[in-house]
C-alpha cells in the first residue's frame, strides 16, 4: 500500500521570472458561474526530464493535463501545434509563439532526481499579458507520491486563474460491487478523485454500505451487516484495521453516519422497534444523544462545516423532505420547497449549498440549493442518481448513478456545481456510495 | 450442552414424528430444504411454501393489507403450535428510493408484522427484526411487477428455545 508521504512545498523565490514583467494585470481568469463558459485554451510541453526521470515527467505531465481538461473549465492544445519547443526550464518564454497558438496560459515544468527524491518544479504563464501569473514553485517528494505532486501542479493552477482552491489531491471512498443484481457483493474501497491507486478495505463477505471520511482523511466511517444487523464501524486507512464504534443495543440498526467538522461527534441514524431517528456520539466518550424524536423516519444527516447544525431528511410531512436543526438537537425547519421527495442531504465544505437527492415523477435527480432551500437547481437526471458527495473545494460533486433492468449497474459520476462537465468516474467495476475526501495533508 | 441437546431431541421429536431422522439435530438453524416432506404442517417447509413466509406492501407504504394479515394470521397459528422456533423478520423495500430512507422504510416494515405477530400472541422473545433496504431483491427487473415483489417482508425461522 502507497503510503502517503509528506510533500515539502518550497516557493522558489530565486526562479527569476524569465520574462519582463509588465504592470498590466493579466485577464487570465476563469470565473465559475452558471453562465456558458468557452474552456481556456492552455499549453502544456511535456516537462523537462533530469536524468533518470524521462517516465515521471512524462507521467506527471499527463496527470496535470487530465486534471486540467476533466474540469471542463480548460482545454489543452494539442502539443503537435506548439511552435517552439521548450527544452530548458529556466529559459525565456517566446510569448509570441504561444499566443499564435492561442495559448492563453503557458505552464512550463521540470522533473528531476535529486538525493533520491522527486522535484517537480513549475512555472505558470498568462501568454497574452506577457508575464508570469504568480511565482515559480517546487515540490519534493519520494518517487512514489508522484501522482500527489502533478495533482499539486494541478491545484496550484487551477488557484491562480479561477481564484478558487483546487480538489486533484484528494481520494474518493466508495462501494466496489460485482455480482448479479440479486446476489450482489461489495467492499468499501479506496481510490484517487481520477480512479488511481484503487485499494480494497473489506472483503465482501459482509453487506457494507457508504463509506465516510473523518475530517482528517484518515479514517473512515461506515456501515456494516458483519455482526449480523447495520452497525458502524471506523476503520483505519494507515493500517486498514477496523473496529465497531460502540456497543449497541441489540434490536437496533445503526446507519448513516457521518463525522462533525472537528471530528469529535459523530451523526447518524438509529432504528429501534421501527423507528428512525437522529442520534449524536461523542467520539472520546461514546457517549450517545438522541437528536429527534418522531415516528417518522429522520435520516442522512450531515453536519455544516461550522459544526452548529445538521441538515437531515425526514418523512415527517408525509413525504421525503429535508430539514435543518441545531447541531444539539432541537427545533427543525423545513428547507425543501419543491416537486416531489427530497434526501440524502449533505453541507458543501464552503457551507453555502447543500446538495441532495431528488425524485419526481419516476426520475431521480441530483441538485443543490442554499441552505435556506432557495435558489434549487436540478443537475442531473436518470433512472437513479443518489448520494452526492462535495470536493473539496465545494465546486463539484460525485455521486451514484444506476442503470435500470436486469442488468441495472451502478457507476460513480460527477458533475459540476453548474451541471456542466457529467462524466463517469472511472473505477475497476460496478461502484456506488463515493464519499470524496478533504484536501490530502 | 448436552442437556440443551437432549432438550432439542425431545421437542424435536414430540413435534416432528416421523420427519425428526432427516434433521441435523444439534444445530440451532435447521435447513428448510433438509425439513420433512412439506406436507407436514408442523415442518419449515410447510412454512416457507403452505402457510407463506412473506407478506407484500404497497409502495412507501409499512400497513398491513388485508391478505397480508390474513397470512400472518397463519403465520401466527404456526408458531403457536411449533414453540421451538424463533423468527428473524427481514424487511425490504424495492429501488425506488433513496438508500437510507429504503432502509428505514424496510425497518418500518418488519416491525409492522412482529407488531401484528405479537398481537396475535406469538411472543416477542422469539421475534427479532432485521432491514435490508433496497439491499437484496429477489426480483431485478425495473418495473412494478418486480417492485411489488421486493416490497416485502420475510418471516425466516431458526430453531431454537426462544432468546
Amino acid at each position: 500500500m502507497t503510503r502517503f508521504l509528506t510533500i515539502a512545498f518550497l516557493a522558489l523565490a530565486s526562479i527569476a521570472a524569465p520574462a519582463v514583467a509588465q504592470d498590466t494585470p493579466g485577464p487570465l481568469r476563469i470565473e465559475i458561474t452558471e453562465g456558458v463558459i468557452e474552456p481556456l485554451p492552455f499549453a502544456l510541453p511535456q516537462f523537462i526530464a533530469g536524468p533518470g526521470a524521462e517516465d515521471q515527467a512524462a507521467d506527471i505531465t499527463r496527470v496535470i493535463a487530465a486534471d486540467l481538461s476533466g474540469t471542463g473549465l480548460f482545454r489543452e492544445i494539442p502539443r503537435d501545434a506548439h511552435i517552439s519547443p521548450i527544452t530548458s526550464f529556466d529559459s525565456p518564454v517566446e510569448y509570441a509563439d504561444w499566443q499564435a497558438i492561442n495559448a492563453q496560459a503557458l505552464i512550463t515544468g521540470s522533473v528531476t532526481i535529486e538525493g533520491g527524491q522527486l522535484v517537480v518544479r513549475f512555472r505558470l504563464f498568462d501568454v497574452f499579458s506577457n508575464e508570469p501569473l504568480g511565482a515559480g514553485l517546487q515540490f519534493v517528494g519520494s518517487p512514489d507520491s508522484w501522482r500527489r505532486m502533478a495533482h499539486n501542479v494541478a491545484d496550484n493552477v487551477y488557484e491562480r486563474i479561477t481564484g478558487e482552491s483546487g480538489y486533484f489531491d484528494s481520494r474518493v471512498a466508495f462501494v466496489h460491487e460485482e455480482g448479479p443484481k440479486n446476489a450482489r457483493l461489495k467492499r468499501i474501497a479506496i481510490m484517487d478523485y481520477d480512479g488511481a491507486n484503487v485499494q480494497y478495505l473489506t472483503d465482501s463477505r459482509s453487506l457494507v454500505l457508504a463509506p465516510r471520511f473523518a475530517p482528517d482523511g484518515q479514517t473512515l466511517l461506515f456501515t456494516s451487516y458483519e455482526s449480523g444487523s447495520p452497525r458502524l464501524y471506523t476503520l483505519d486507512l494507515a493500517t486498514v484495521s477496523r473496529r465497531p464504534l460502540s456497543d449497541h443495543l441489540n434490536g437496533t440498526m445503526s446507519f448513516a453516519p457521518r463525522f462533525s467538522p472537528d471530528g469529535d461527534r459523530i451523526v447518524f441514524s438509529l432504528e429501534q422497534g421501527g423507528n428512525t431517528d437522529i442520534y449524536l456520539m461523542d467520539v472520546a466518550t461514546g457517549m450517545q444523544t438522541q437528536l429527534t424524536e418522531a415516528p417518522s423516519i429522520e435520516t442522512a444527516p450531515s453536519f455544516s462545516p461550522d459544526g452548529t447544525q445538521i441538515v437531515f431528511e425526514s418523512d415527517r410531512s408525509g413525504s421525503q423532505q429535508i430539514y435543518i436543526m441545531p447541531a444539539t438537537g432541537g427545533e427543525a425547519r423545513r428547507i425543501s420547497q419543491g416537486e416531489g421527495r427530497y434526501g440524502t442531504p449533505v453541507w458543501s465544505p464552503r457551507g453555502d449549498l447543500i446538495a441532495f437527492t431528488n425524485q419526481q415523477s419516476g426520475r431521480f435527480h441530483i441538485g443543490v440549493m442554499r441552505t435556506d432551500g432557495s435558489e434549487e437547481r436540478l443537475l442531473t437526471s436518470s433512472f437513479l442518481d443518489e448520494g452526492p458527495t462535495w470536493a473539496p473545494n465545494g465546486r463539484v460533486i460525485m455521486f451514484t448513478r444506476e442503470t435500470a433492468g436486469t442488468d441495472g449497474a451502478p457507476a460513480i459520476y460527477s458533475v459540476d456545481i453548474s451541471g456542466r462537465n457529467l462524466q463517469r468516474v472511472a473505477t475497476p467495476g460496478m461502484a456506488s456510495d463515493p464519499a470524496w475526501s478533504p484536501l490530502n495533508n | 450442552m448436552k442437556l440443551l441437546l437432549k432438550l432439542t431431541l425431545l421437542v424435536a421429536v414430540l413435534g416432528l414424528g416421523a420427519c425428526a431422522n432427516n434433521r441435523y439435530l444439534g444445530d440451532t438453524t435447521i435447513n428448510p430444504n433438509a425439513a420433512g416432506a412439506a406436507g407436514d404442517p408442523n415442518s419449515v417447509a410447510y412454512f416457507n411454501q403452505t402457510v407463506g413466509d412473506r407478506v407484500l406492501f404497497l409502495v412507501d407504504q409499512s400497513s398491513l393489507t388485508p391478505t397480508a394479515e390474513a397470512t400472518l394470521d397463519d403465520q401466527a397459528d404456526w408458531l403457536l403450535r411449533n414453540m421451538e422456533y424463533t423468527a428473524l423478520i427481514e424487511g425490504h423495500a424495492d429501488e425506488q428510493g433513496t438508500r437510507e430512507y429504503n432502509l428505514a422504510l424496510g425497518a418500518r416494515r418488519a416491525a409492522s408484522v412482529q407488531a401484528y405477530l405479537i398481537s396475535r400472541g406469538v411472543s416477542a422473545s422469539r421475534l427479532n427484526t432485521i432491514s435490508y433496504g433496497k439491499e437484496r431483491p429477489i426480483e431485478i427487473c425495473s418495473n412494478e411487477s418486480c417492485y411489488a415483489q421486493n416490497r416485502r417482508a420475510v418471516t425466516v425461522l431458526s430453531a431454537g428455545l426462544g432468546s
